[in-house]
């Protein structure tokens, strides 16, 4: 019998730019990357030299720290460049693809395999890189021995993809991914659905099964572990996203690997908001054309997603692409105005007046930085048992045992990426717990 | 826009490097003063909440407008003026000079600071500026304001590293750093009245004698003598409205304040255990005279120096209520409890909420129990 979850905490931010329920197929983009900077915690060294040929799935580079860990590419073609930053750091390997596409070939085995012959076929197709291990929110350790994998079905941030629509033919997909992820680990695999929006997601089988209602960030799959078997210190367990879930239940069941995925382009300066069908890693010019300068394009949501520049590629944990305007301007005494246009969970604004409206948010921080000053207003965008301010200066002071007590390995920054939005105090939470969690791992 | 072209042009002078360069804060102080600067996210959450500090600290002054008119109000019909409009100008003229020392002060230290530290500069003094005149008796010399602005901020404030990281509420240190370095000036018959008049506050006449000499609508409208934000419980409450509905102050705190007085309110007034005049007083008299509505508005609710978790807010409230009442039935010597007590607690406030935090933290290790 499912359990049902209801959580009060949390935040709808109504944005506008909504997507259609509607699949448009993009064009064969002329590029597409794979970035190291798209995971944590990874040093990566490279495989392939400019003008390479490589298939989709053919290893790009590897994590030097965890050296059977494989980036491969999405599509065959030619290594086209190599990108770096500083210090000769690895941006991202773009592939410039075949108008013929070939797989490699990969040893696919299905749930009756030896967990190890699942896991080197993960490996080897480089699908393992899309298994996040919390504690800490990194690349999975393929000897590591997960309490329980955990499934979000669905995404509850602002202007989110619907998985209903995205998944709708993948349901054998979804089951073959849920059955092949249950041989990884002795515990139990558990799916969460947004209660009353459950699709088919009720009826996978070999599964736990949970429904969520409430508001964001309740899609969060680490608020959802916090209610269903919170991690405690020792604890590992692994996470996936529903929609690679069905990537590689297709890989099982089609024999072969095909990183193709249904993205959603959404916010308020795109053209025509849909969902997109492309392959992974494409340069964002294939989906959203040209957008003008004063546009931020987002791979992910307005929260917890990464800037990318007109000409760089989607993350590869990217599920959406958010076009909002940038907003380095100027406002006249804006924290005296009554500011009807802009949003605000406090009542010392008036958003609370019109609580349907579509707010076309900009970039702009809406003030300066200053110390922690208010109270009790971050616990109110948090369902978990986490005194926020207090995890965080545990972080700035760097003391690992206080991190550790005050549930370092139960949150990932994108958890707090609601707080860290209504903060009046404009303090950069999610870099400050990512900081702490990169210091908890060095040390440990 | 002509301004922003004013301002774009004179900004090179004040940075760093310029002719004017070491008045950087103060500049970019007055310059996001008036404009919300143009600074876009970089890291983390790409769109941001359009609520920031100033327009918090703004809020709470504006919630502090009506006490500190009904107050100006009050001194002129103290000092036998009933009209309200020359009532209100006397006070408004008695009073602004303390006002606007305590600005000046206060705001030439905070700004010192700010470019000194090259930080931006706070906007915690603009509340903390108009609560120190308002918590002052109206007849204190100015030398004595000014004094007791700069203590506060500087021992109370910068030398923890400002805004934020202050054990102690400013504006109430800078009135007990005047009650107990000038007890003289601060308490006692010389109170009062301005210009010759004088007499005890409200407060310390209960306490001498435990008889209320006013009635209590003139108590809750705050025609009764007292400092200028102290007197007009009504205004007061109008000002909580304010604070509470716009989610500016704690609401746990604010009813945990009253809720402590008005329990040891009743103990003392059907128990009594003290010798005193004032035990034995109605309850709700507390509420109503001295600084207790005021304290629990505006005072003990500041979110640097009040407890910081849900539960730990709730004991703090309760205990300042409840101390601050105590305080004024076992020594009448300290009438004003409320001052002290919510200093005693500011004190005590960060072991509470280590209390209330190693409770989480217990919460958690036993996670690890039950799973082994």
């Amino acid at each position: 019998m499912s359990k049902n979850i209801k959580l009060r905490k949390g935040l709808d931010i109504n944005l506008a730019g909504k997507a259609e329920a509607r699949l448009e197929v993009a064009p064969m983009a002329k590029s597409y990357a794979v970035s190291p900077l798209d995971f944590e915690n990874v040093t990566p060294k490279l495989l392939v030299k400019v003008g390479d040929k490589v298939e989709a799935g053919s290893a790009l580079f590897f994590d030097k720290n965890n050296p059977r860990i494989l980036f491969t590419s999405p599509v065959s073609g030619v290594v086209s460049a190599i990108n770096r930053g500083e210090k000769r750091k690895l941006l991202s390997v773009a592939v410039e693809p075949d108008q013929q596409q070939v797989a490699k070939a990969i040893k696919v085995v299905d749930t009756k395999a030896s967990r190890e012959e699942i896991v080197e076929m993960l490996l080897e197709s480089g699908l393992w890189t899309r298994i996040v291990e919390r504690p800490y929110g990194i690349i999975a350790r393929p000897d590591a021995k997960p309490k329980a994998i955990f499934v979000s079905a669905f995404d509850s941030a602002p202007l989110a993809p619907d998985y209903n629509f995205i998944l709708k033919e993948e349901k054998a997909a979804v089951e073959a991914g849920m059955a092949l992820l249950a041989r990884l680990t002795e515990g139990k695999v558990h799916l969460s659905a947004r209660k009353n929006a459950e699709g088919f997601m009720s009826e996978v089988k070999g599964i736990e099964y949970h429904t969520f209602e409430g508001k964001h960030p309740v899609g969060n799959v680490g608020v959802q572990i916090h209610h269903i078997d919170r991690i405690a210190k020792g604890d590992v367990v692994w996470t996936v996203n529903i929609q690679d879930v069905a990537i590689i239940g297709r890989m099982v069941l089609s024999g072969k690997l095909d990183m193709s995925k249904t993205i959603v382009v959404t916010g308020s300066e795109a053209q025509k908001p849909c969902y997109k069908r492309i392959i992974a890693g494409a340069a964002v010019e294939s989906i959203v054309g040209k957008v003008s300068e004063n546009v931020r394009i987002i791979s992910g949501n307005v929260l917890t997603g990464r800037t990318t520049a007109a000409d760089g590629y989607i993350s590869a944990d990217a599920n959406q692409l958010t076009l909002i305007p940038e907003g380095n301007v100027y406002e006249l005494l804006g924290w005296a105005m009554p500011r009807f246009h802009r949003f605000s969970v406090s009542r010392a604004y008036f958003s609370w007046l019109c609580p349907k409206k579509e707010y076309k948010l900009d970039t702009n921080l809406n003030g300066g930085e200053r110390p922690f000053v208010v109270t009790g207003l971050y616990e109110n965008y948090l369902p978990m048992d986490v005194y926020v301010s207090y995890l965080l200066k545990a972080c700035l002071v760097k003391d690992l045992d206080k991190m550790e007590n005050l549930g370092l390995y139960e949150v990932l920054p994108e958890d707090l990426a609601l707080c860290e939005f209504v903060d009046p105090s404009k303090i950069e939470m999610q870099q400050i717990l990512r900081d702490g969690i990169n210091l908890m791992i060095k040390e440990s | 826009m002509g301004l922003r072209k004013f301002v774009d042009k004179i900004k090179p002078t004040f940075s760093e490097g310029g002719k004017l360069g070491f008045l950087h804060s103060t500049f970019e102080g007055f310059e996001t003063f008036l404009y919300v600067p143009n600074t876009t996210t970089k890291r983390g959450a790409h769109v941001r909440d359009c609520n920031d500090i100033k327009r918090v600290m703004i809020v709470v002054v504006l919630a502090l407008i009506p006490t500190m008119l009904v107050g100006m109000y009050n001194v002129g019909y103290q000092h036998g003026i009933t009209a309200i409009l020359p009532a209100f100008w006397y006070g408004f003229v008695e009073t602004l000079p303390t006002i606007i020392v305590s600005y000046v002060t206060g705001l030439a230290i905070e700004f010192a600071f700010a470019q000194k530290r090259k930080h931006e500069i706070n906007e915690g003094f603009l509340v903390t500026g108009l609560l120190i005149p308002l918590v002052m008796p109206v007849t204190v010399p100015l030398w004595i304001v000014a004094l007791s602005t700069a203590f506060a901020v500087i021992i109370g404030k910068e030398v923890f590293g400002g805004t934020g990281m202050n054990v102690f509420n400013p504006a109430l240190l800078a009135r007990a750093f005047a009650f107990f370095a000038y007890t003289p000036q601060m308490s006692g018959e010389a109170v009062w009245y301005a210009d010759g008049k004088t007499g005890a506050t409200a407060l310390e006449q209960l306490a001498s004698t435990g008889e209320m000499q006013w009635s209590v609508m003139d108590a809750f409208i705050g025609l009764i003598p007292g400092s200028l934000g102290e007197t007009s419980t009504a205004a007061i409450l109008l000002g909580a409205v304010i604070l509470l509905f716009t989610g500016v102050a704690s609401w746990r705190i604010m009813l945990s304040v009253f809720l402590g007085g008005l329990a040891f309110g009743y103990l003392f007034e059907f128990v009594g255990v003290a010798d005193t005049a004032i035990d034995g007083i109605p309850a709700y008299y507390h509420l109503l005279v001295g600084g207790f509505a005021f304290g629990a508005v505006f005072m003990a609710t500041d979110p640097v120096t009040s407890a910081q978790t849900n539960t730990g807010k709730w004991i703090y409230g309760f205990m300042v209520g409840a101390l601050a009442v105590l305080i004024r039935v076992i020594n009448p010597a300290y009438p004003e409890g409320m001052m002290l007590s919510i200093l005693f607690m500011n004190a005590l406030a960060p072991l509470i909420d280590y209390f209330v935090v190693e409770r989480n933290i217990a919460r958690r290790k036993k996670l690890i129990k039950n799973v082994k």
